[in-house]
């Protein structure tokens, strides 16, 4: 360690003073960076908000404080728009997506964590190409295959899948379960336990924290899925989901700016509301994903 | 017993069995043998050898593509990592209110793409939007951003730098992870923060940068929705309603990236067997990328920790 530290040239005496008033300068200038930081990226939302009580005539001009407070546009944008059909489908999505998915992945998971079997290296790095491969690489045989049964049009081929579990999950479930102790495991063994009895009755309620954070994950990701929805439902509008809306809003309500924005604002404001209830769990999960290197 | 055992087994792993051969393994060889014939949605496939791949090279569309996706990896992969070790090393300096801070830096990380890229669009409108407007009141005359195939891709790199959160949770938890003593120890030899940041931090934090490189890369491979939905709202016309925007690219291309133009391909000009060949080369690349991360990562590498 020391040899690879340059020593800097000792500077003539500081007195405690000038070190106390340096840390102060110091203290100022990081929370002003963090302020300004803060103010950047809170910026977008706030201009969204803002856009989003405005008449749509004001919401083109370059006035960023509205003139009168339409807080009706959020009522509005229900009547003129399908909203209320996109916002279902979206639900449908994310909490069938959700449910699926950890019914199918849990278990997988905790094979590849805590279970010896062969071949338990290959499965574990069959799931980990999965993750990272480029879903457009298999779009096209996949759209295929759900067209030769007459489930395109639909959010079918999004959520049938869920049901054979999601490679990310499966591997951050995974990372969750090794940190479980496995003396637990063997001592329900020892008491008779089977394999599953042991998943249910002394795994999973240890693992609850892992499996928020995969179900949120999941949760998360169908609700903000752009590419699924696009491919598999843009020729049916009525299976649209709010972020294949939101993108054609533009075509169909070109000049109602406020609209477009008070959807985005309703598409924004249920992931925070989530994330408020669920921030501990979640930001667990993230770490859990990159740190264990 | 043993046969009991491994039925046990099985049962907890067939779903995923299934998921992998259905929704992995047969459409990837799918495509491979797609790739190799001329195919449109009404005809039956109808072999063609090596036709497809040659055609890529001489493709200026496809090449643009490829020019786009690698201006991504070259720029917005560094950008977003650095940006993200010095978010997070701020974090770890402030002691007043760093939860609140760490939650506004975190939460656009989790904004639906399609609605971060549509308050972007408007953030940055050449004429009337607040950006160019406040940039006007500096005496800065702003760029066209979105609008200009200049700057279209810095535009993107700006949106993802918004949603940079989940990596810096990620470098975060790394940076707060290091050893007390190991600060401590180079205090002692005299060495001033950006010696403690070069000599401790950063080797601390290596397999973390190395992750965030690889899913960062794996990322911009497919970076679809971000571009899909800039292109398609700024070019002030947009319909995705019949599935392939006839605004993909906007402005002069400069949008399309590598996924993008081969679902335009697919999707658009039914030229199936020529997309299946760009979906195999992608496949080929992203591989590539992700053995580097099993070679030396333990974490990836399924062996007991």
């Amino acid at each position: 360690m020391t040899t690879l530290l340059e020593r800097p040239p000792r500077t003539a005496a500081v007195t405690p003073r000038q070190v106390r008033r340096q840390n102060r300068l110091a203290w100022i200038a990081r929370h002003s960076i963090a302020i300004v930081l803060a103010i950047m990226f809170l910026t977008p939302v706030g201009y969204l908000l803002l856009i989003s009580v405005m008449t749509s005539d004001q919401a083109l001009t370059s006035d960023y404080w509205p003139n009168t407070w339409h807080f009706d546009n959020y009522v509005r944008v229900f009547e003129v728009t399908p909203l209320p059909r996109y916002l279902l489908n979206t639900v449908i999505y994310a909490v069938l997506a959700t449910a699926f998915m950890l019914l199918s992945s849990v278990p997988a998971a905790y094979a590849l964590a805590k279970l010896r079997f062969r071949g338990r290296n290959a499965m574990f790095l069959a799931v980990i190409c999965v993750m990272m491969l480029p879903p457009q690489v298999v779009t096209v045989p996949l759209y295929l295959m759900w067209a030769r049964y007459g489930l395109t049009g639909s959010l079918t081929p999004l959520i049938v899948p869920m049901l054979f579990g999601d490679a990310f999950c499966i591997f951050l479930l995974r990372q969750f379960l090794l940190t479980i102790p496995s003396d637990y495991l063997d001592a329900a063994r020892v008491d008779g336990c089977g394999e599953w009895r042991t998943l249910i009755r002394v795994v999973l309620p240890m693992a609850r924290p892992g499996i928020a954070a995969a179900g949120l994950f999941q949760f998360f990701y169908a609700w903000n899925d752009y590419y699924g929805p696009l491919l598999y439902t843009s020729e049916n509008e009525r299976s649209w989901t709010l972020s294949l809306g939101l993108a054609s809003f533009h075509g169909v309500h070109h000049v109602d700016w406020n609209l477009v924005t008070a959807a985005t604002v309703l598409a924004m404001a249920p992931i925070v509301v989530v994330f408020f209830f669920a921030q501990k769990a979640f930001v667990q999960g993230v770490t859990l994903t990159g740190v264990k290197g | 017993m043993r046969l009991r055992r491994n039925l046990t087994t099985l049962s907890f792993l067939a779903p995923a069995l299934v998921g992998i051969a259905v929704f992995f393994i047969y459409p990837l060889l799918s495509a491979v043998y797609f790739s190799f014939t001329k195919f449109d949605l009404l005809t039956v496939p109808q072999w063609v050898g090596l036709a497809n791949y040659r055609r890529m090279a001489d493709d200026p569309n496809l090449l643009q593509s490829i020019r786009n996706t690698l201006w991504m990896v070259v720029v917005f992969v560094p950008v977003r990592i650095i940006s993200a070790i010095g978010l997070s090393m701020l974090l770890t300096q402030i002691k007043r209110g760093a939860g609140f801070f760490r939650t506004i830096f975190y939460l656009p990380a989790l904004a639906p793409p399609v609605a971060a890229t549509i308050a972007f669009v408007y953030l940055l409108k050449p004429g009337t939007g607040p950006v160019n407007t406040f940039l006007g009141h500096l005496g800065i005359e702003g760029p066209l951003w979105f609008n200009s195939p200049d700057w279209s891709k810095p535009s993107l790199v700006l949106l993802g730098l918004w949603g940079i959160g989940d990596i810096m949770i990620i470098f975060l938890a790394a940076v707060l992870g290091v050893s007390p003593s190991l600060y401590e120890a180079a205090s002692l030899d005299g060495a001033n923060a950006w010696h403690r940041f070069r000599y401790v931090t950063l080797p601390s934090i290596r397999p973390v940068i190395l992750f965030a490189t690889v899913t960062g890369v794996i990322y911009t491979l497919q970076y679809f929705d971000q571009a899909a939905v800039a292109g398609s709202i700024a070019s002030g016309q947009a319909t995705t309603g019949a599935g392939v925007s006839q605004s993909f690219g906007f402005p002069e291309g400069s949008t399309f990236t590598y996924p993008l133009w081969l679902y335009t391909v697919g999707f658009r000009y039914n030229a199936l067997g020529y997309a299946n060949a760009m979906a195999v080369a992608l496949f080929v690349v992203a591989l590539a990328v992700t053995v580097i991360l099993l070679r030396r990562s333990k974490a990836f590498s399924g062996e007991d920790q």
